[in-house]
């Protein structure tokens, strides 16, 4: 899934500062699983939102709203007509739901509420980790399923540093060494081998390297 | 001969090498190179020149090792995989050759979080593993990584790689640097040793897969002058193993320089013992001027005719 995180409420305040009538837009789907985007928290930040604005002696109407998804046209356009009549929109979907809800409702401006952090899962209660970088060229296959893109601080693919000690990755005492995982569990596999030889250098036209990416599925196209 | 350099020559002739660190300024002061150059002029085979170590930002070391090398001094240039990509590397590996650089040590590199611009985004285009294979393909098959080819002129560098035998997992550090050898790398330098009876056991696994055969070790040593910074680098500095024991003795020495450059003079003859250890490479950082005085009491100097 994808995960977000609010963004600081002293920076949210001061995007629709110039506004008196705004939509607040949640998202159904991720967000709303990783607590930051559903309908409860629009629920909430928009009490917060009309609190501060009283308390700075100030007036705003808030719209609320949660489609199931906001990465979709046909879940956002039952909005239209709503949308027309607010200022603004804040969205607390993640990054596709912003520019889905800008780039279908050109004369309206959709402003961000989110810090979209990553695709991940939560590993326990309320503490998601990242786990693919969406690198266009998963390499899960011969790691032990364990992604040394989004976990590796240096993206190696002949890890682990110099760094790697007793489990934990040298950049941050928090995080495991995902080289020494991967080793754990190749291991357990009887699968070191895939370790000994070299791995080549990366081709990054595949990650975020080459501008925009797109996918097309062919025999879905009309 | 793959690149002529005076390390590759000491090496092959069989003599015990000796390596030695320079850390360039954070300033455009060409003054420091020279004044670091001259305590390692005559004295070691070989010079590396730090590629902004610890990711803080330093004269470059490509530039200072043109520096070094009009001092007389034989540079290794260090290249690290955090700031370039393989275009820049490239380009650089060409350059660093027209200077007439001989040595290329090839590492990963410190993580920008640890420098003075942790807001900086890091490379990593390549890994170490790939940067050592780059530049030996560059070297023996006269072609960029593309496999274009060099058509004259291909940079003849000595190639470089680090190991780390107190990282982890321990195990695999052996079967990784027998990657490093097999990507390319004719000599390597570990970390800084303080726990003799780990390397040793390192060593031993080492020997017993013949790598000793296939590259040149050198023992990394750092000459220290306080037991304080033996306590910083065990409590901040990943994949080091420093004995209680050594710190003890410092803190306990009188005159802790000397204890420093005794505890260090005891440990290269030490290594010099242990099989497979071609060399040393000394890491006197912030204490260049130390290098003279302890290979001369080490017995080291004069370096050999080659
Ligand atoms: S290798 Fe690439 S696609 Fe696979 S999990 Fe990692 S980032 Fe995602
Ligand atoms: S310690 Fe492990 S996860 Fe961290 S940078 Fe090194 S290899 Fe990557």
């Amino acid at each position: 899934m994808i995960v977000a995180d609010r963004k600081p409420f002293e920076e949210i305040l001061d995007s629709i500062k110039d506004y008196k009538k705004i939509m607040l837009m949640g998202c159904g789907g991720c967000v709303t699983i990783c607590f930051s985007g559903g309908s409860k928290a629009v629920e909430l930040l928009a009490s917060q939102i009309k609190m501060a604005k009283k308390k700075q002696g100030k007036e705003i109407e808030i719209i609320e709203c949660t489609p199931e998804r906001q990465c979709e046209y046909e879940f956002i356009d039952a909005c239209k007509e709503q949308i027309e009549s607010t200022d603004a929109i804040l969205s607390i979907a993640c990054g596709v739901g912003v520019q889905t809800m800008n780039e279908r409702f050109p004369d309206s401006i959709t402003l961000p509420g989110q810090n979209t952090k990553f695709m991940g899962y939560p590993v326990k209660h309320a503490l998601w980790e990242e786990r693919c970088a969406g690198c266009g060229d998963c390499v899960l296959e011969w790691t032990g399923g364990l992604c040394p893109i989004a976990r590796c601080a240096k993206k190696l693919f002949n890890g682990p540093c110099g760094g790697s000690s007793e489990g934990i990755c040298e950049v941050d005492k928090d995080t495991d060494c995902v080289w020494q995982l991967i080793y754990d569990r190749l291991k357990r596999l009887n699968k070191l081998d895939n370790l000994l030889a070299i791995r080549q250098p990366r081709d990054w036209r595949t990650s975020t390297n080459a501008g925009q990416r797109k996918v097309k599925f062919e025999e879905a196209m009309l | 001969m793959k690149s002529g350099s005076r390390l590759e020559k000491v090496l092959i002739a069989g003599e015990f090498a000796v390596t030695s660190e320079l850390g360039p300024p954070q300033n455009a002061d060409p003054e420091v190179i020279k004044k670091k150059a001259q305590y390692c002029l005559g004295k070691v085979d070989g010079v590396n020149i730090t590629d902004n170590q610890t990711a803080i930002v330093r004269t470059s070391s490509i530039a200072a090792a043109s520096i070094a090398i009009s001092c007389g001094i034989e540079p290794i240039v260090q290249m690290v995989c955090r700031d370039r990509n393989r275009i820049a590397m490239q380009s650089d590996i060409l350059g660093a050759a027209a200077l007439g650089v001989k040595n290329l040590l090839c590492l990963s590199g410190d993580h920008q979080s640890f420098g003075n611009h942790p807001q900086a985004k890091g490379v990593y285009d390549l890994d170490s593993m790939q940067l050592i294979a780059m530049v030996k393909k560059m070297r023996d098959d006269k072609r960029f990584l593309c496999d274009d080819p060099i058509k004259e002129h291909e940079p003849r560098l000595f190639i470089g790689a680090v190991a780390n035998p107190f990282a982890d997992p321990f195990e695999f550090r052996v079967l990784r640097l027998g990657k490093k050898i097999e990507a390319g790398a004719d000599f390597i330098q570990t970390q800084c040793i303080f726990d003799i009876d780990k390397f040793s056991k390192w060593m031993e696994m080492v020997v017993k897969e013949g790598l000793h055969k296939k590259t040149y070790i050198l023992a990394g040593l750092m000459p220290v002058r306080s037991h304080k910074a033996l306590v910083y680098m065990k409590n901040n500095v990943a994949g080091m193993s420093i004995p209680d024991e050594i710190i003890k003795r410092m803190e306990a020495a009188e005159d802790p320089k000397e204890k420093g450059i005794e505890i260090c003079i005891e440990m290269i003859e030490q290594v010099k013992n242990i099989e497979g250890v071609a060399g040393i490479h000394l890491m006197p950082i912030g204490w260049e001027s130390i290098t003279p005085v302890l290979l001369e009491r080490a017995g080291l100097l004069p370096r050999p005719e080659v």
